[in-house]
């Protein structure tokens, strides 16, 4: 990750990987409010032009505490932010000319919905009739075109949000962040919000940068997700690859469902290791950084377990029906293994076990992923805990 | 798919009758409407008390007092005889004999009933030096014995004089505009055109002018102090700002009694403010703070500080700090920002702030009165005056309707410019 990336990036012509190469860059960032704690850790993250990129996190995992150092509210402690190749590290935010769109809006409320959105332009002393026609078009791409002389309090949250949305882009900022924005609306016009959002990055081809505390949102809307943790990136990867192959137990849990089954690896065979289950069985898994003798966690996806007899699974535990939940398309099957651990199972809506039914719970090796268990933390580097 | 079929209660009612249905319709609004008159009958009954209050304390004695400036029947009520003979008059010279003798004979008669003084003091009010005359001329009425009364007011000049009987036609009539123009320093020439009072007789334009600008030089002082403090606070973490509003409502628990005290003390010449002025070498002589213009408006413009302040503050902690992140983000400099985000956002605030401590200036007495010169003593000094030393109250009522008049019509300017939701006062 050198600063030169970008220049080579450009000369490079059409590459695999040329587009991905640093637009924005995180070289060895770190934060800390108080000079002990560090809110985030080590930070090496390198978002490519027009980039669908999602901060993705609990409360106080340090993203937003990383958009802020993007924006220019806060300071590295430590390392160097570029943007384009040039460090920002001296450059105020009304330098930087990034849009920002923020979780409560930040409207200004004594303005119209046009004056709202002919704030960026008018501090940057662009003439009137252009500003006009501007304004115009962007109200028009949010669909907002008849609100334009509404004040922000008379519009419902959703219009408000895509006010806020218009008022970021309407100056064509090579690269927008995105703190929340979607967090105060209820979940269908969240839904809503999320396919509009996405369909303007792919109508602009702006570089969006997304903090939410919500996989759902990050997995529909991303092109990678950043899966933060205690200061730092746990796993960075596409929506697929976070779900299907979770680095860490962290990563597993937090990106879908997930079962977890408590044991003790017997042997590490290459890729696969073999676990001894907390209270009796067996099962065989895939070895993400376990050694022999470790206490670890085994996770699998709900949808992978099957009930089906038969079939080559390599797992197979017998259990006994102790609930089941019906959600309409399909249902939650609870599966009590005969050590005492519960699994999900997902079953379809025509299942009708009752409780205390035997069954027998399979799965494939490949689905099973043996993480250590004292790595809540999984991959990150974190020296210390920002909370 | 129940849900798509209209249930038994979404049906219409067919099988009733319109009729029916319009007159259930009827009674279901009478009932609303009577619910309705029944909340505001309780919101009302709830404020009473201190509408009754209100009413008692506040309006009626004001609406008392006020008349007085323009009510006054002082003269008609001592003077019957006279108010008659002189109903006639032309105005132009001097009156016939027989109002001559009415007046004697009404003179006598308030003698009699004890309202001579109460008649001198109020003649005097309108025709400078008629007290002494007024007096005299009852004395000598009461000695005169067998002499015709008609003989002693002719033998007392003042009684001939131009201006005297004008002013005692004017006084019969008991509604008067003589006060409120005398408190506008005009008054009514002997042509019945207004004119203004002769420079040494003009008081009371110059003491609304003073007032007026005692009043802005603390407001002004008052947000210059006020608006970055209350910037600090709503900046500042819940803990300090807790703190820093407890020290700036400190004073404000203090009787203003105490404060202005306090203020003598410091702003003596040989006091405080004063020592630590050459110490610091600012000063190289003791500055006559005391008693002075700039004193007062000093201690004014202290105790007017949380007026001003709180409702800055309070407008200002309303403000996310969002917004400002938002401006600078969208590329407006910290100047700017400043001016078009944060500025027109708590102007509500500095506006309600200022109106409230202008107003309240407006009516200083305590303050005034003890650090203020001679020459710095505002408006209710003089009212205070009128009620207390003067006992004319007929002054005192046409200066207060004056300063009430003017200082609605300024609230009702800001109301205007600003539009009274967005004057947030609370």
């Amino acid at each position: 990750m050198t600063k030169a990336a970008p220049l080579s990036a450009e000369s490079a012509g059409p590459g695999a990987d040329t587009g991905r190469q640093g637009f924005v860059e995180f070289v060895d960032v770190e934060k800390s409010y108080d000079g002990r704690a560090f809110a985030v850790t080590r930070l090496n993250l390198s978002v490519a032009r027009g980039e669908f990129l999602t901060l993705l996190g609990p409360s106080g995992s340090g993203k937003t505490t990383t958009l802020n150092m993007l924006a220019g509210f806060e300071r590295p402690t430590n390392g160097v932010i570029t943007l384009e190749g040039r460090s920002v590290d001296r450059l105020p935010p009304y330098e930087r000319n990034i849009g920002m769109v923020f979780q409560n809006y930040a409207l200004f409320p004594h303005m119209s919905v046009e004056e709202n959105v002919a704030f960026p332009l008018s501090v940057r002393k662009i003439d009137k009739p252009d500003i006009a026609s501007r304004v115009s078009r962007a109200l028009d791409m949010v669909r907002l075109k008849q609100f334009g002389d509404r004040r922000p309090a008379q519009l419902s949250g959703g219009q408000q949000q895509r006010v806020a949305l218009a008022r970021a882009l309407v100056f064509e900022p090579s690269l927008v962040l995105m703190d929340e924005p979607l967090g105060a609306l209820d979940k269908k016009l969240r839904e809503h919000m999320q396919l509009e959002i996405k369909q303007l990055h792919t109508m602009l081809g702006v570089t969006i940068v997304y903090v939410t505390h919500d996989q759902s949102e990050a997995l529909t809307m991303s092109d990678r997700v950043a899966v933060f943790n205690n200061g730092g990136i746990a796993q960075l990867g596409s929506p697929d690859d976070l779900y299907n192959t979770p680095q860490s137990s962290f990563v597993a849990s937090f990106i879908g469902e997930n079962n977890t089954l408590a044991g003790k690896v017997e042997r590490v065979i290459g890729k696969e290791c073999r676990i001894a289950l907390d209270g009796g069985g067996a099962i065989t898994a895939q070895a993400i950084g376990v050694a022999d003798g470790a206490a670890c966690h085994v996770a699998i996806r709900p949808e992978r377990l099957s009930l089906a007899a038969g079939g080559h699974a390599e797992n197979r535990l017998a259990a006994t029906v102790d609930g089941r939940i019906y959600l309409g398309d399909h249902q939650r099957l609870l599966a009590r293994l005969e050590n005492g651990q519960v699994l999900t199972v997902k079953v379809g809506p025509e299942a009708t076990m009752a409780n205390g039914e035997p069954v027998m719970v399979s799965c494939a090796l490949g689905d099973c992923r043996a993480f250590p268990a004292d790595a809540g933390t999984g991959g990150s580097k974190s020296k210390t805990t920002g909370e | 798919m129940s849900a798509l079929q209209p249930s038994e209660l979404d049906r219409p009612p067919l099988a009733r009758g319109r009729s029916a249905a319009d007159a259930d319709f009827k009674s279901a609004s009478a009932v609303l409407r009577r619910a309705d008159f029944g909340d505001r009958l309780r919101s009302l009954a709830l404020a009473a008390p201190l509408l009754v209050l209100l009413a008692l304390s506040f309006g009626i004695p004001i609406v008392l007092l006020l008349s007085r400036a323009v009510y006054d029947p002082t003269i008609a009520n001592a003077l019957p005889q006279t108010t008659q003979a002189l109903s006639g008059w032309n105005g132009q010279g001097l009156p016939d004999d027989a109002a001559f003798a009415a007046l004697a004979a009404d003179l006598r008669g308030s003698q009699a009933k004890g309202t001579a003084y109460e008649l001198a003091k109020s003649l005097n009010a309108r025709l400078p030096g008629a007290r002494s005359q007024v007096l005299k001329t009852v004395r000598q009425l009461e000695a005169a014995g067998d002499k015709p009364p008609l003989d002693v007011m002719k033998s007392v000049p003042f009684w001939s004089q131009p201006g005297t009987w004008p002013a005692i036609a004017n006084g019969t009539h008991s509604i008067t505009s003589f006060y409120l123009m005398s408190a506008l320093d005009l008054r009514w020439n002997n042509d019945g055109g207004i004119e203004r009072v002769p420079p040494e007789q003009a008081i009371f334009l110059q003491v609304f002018m003073r007032t007026f600008f005692v009043a802005a030089a603390v407001t002004l002082a008052t947000l210059i102090l006020g608006f970055p403090l209350a910037y600090l606070i709503a900046s500042v973490p819940k803990g300090l700002a807790a703190i820093l509003i407890v020290a700036v409502l400190l004073p404000f628990w203090t009787s203003i009694l105490v404060r202005t005290a306090a203020w003598t003390v410091l702003l003596q010449k040989f006091g405080l403010v004063n020592d630590l002025l050459l110490w610091l070498g600012v000063a190289e002589v003791r500055l006559d703070l005391m008693y002075s213009r700039i004193g007062l408006i000093i201690a004014m413009t202290h105790i007017q500080l949380p007026f001003t302040l709180l409702p800055i503050y309070s407008v200002m902690r309303t403000i996310q700090p969002s917004q400002m992140k938002a401006a600078y983000s969208l590329g407006a400099k910290p100047v700017t920002a400043f001016r078009r985000v944060y500025l027109p956002q708590v102007f509500p605030g500095v506006m309600a702030g200022c109106l409230l401590t202008f107003i309240l200036c407006l009516g200083y007495y305590i303050t005034p009165a003890l650090i203020g010169g001679a020459s710095d003593q505002l408006i209710s000094n003089f009212i205070a005056n009128y009620v207390n030393v003067e006992l004319n109250w007929e002054m005192a009522a046409a200066l207060s309707f004056i300063l009430l008049v003017l200082t609605l019509a300024l609230f009702g300017i800001f109301a205007r410019i600003l539009g009274l939701d967005r004057l947030k006062l609370v």
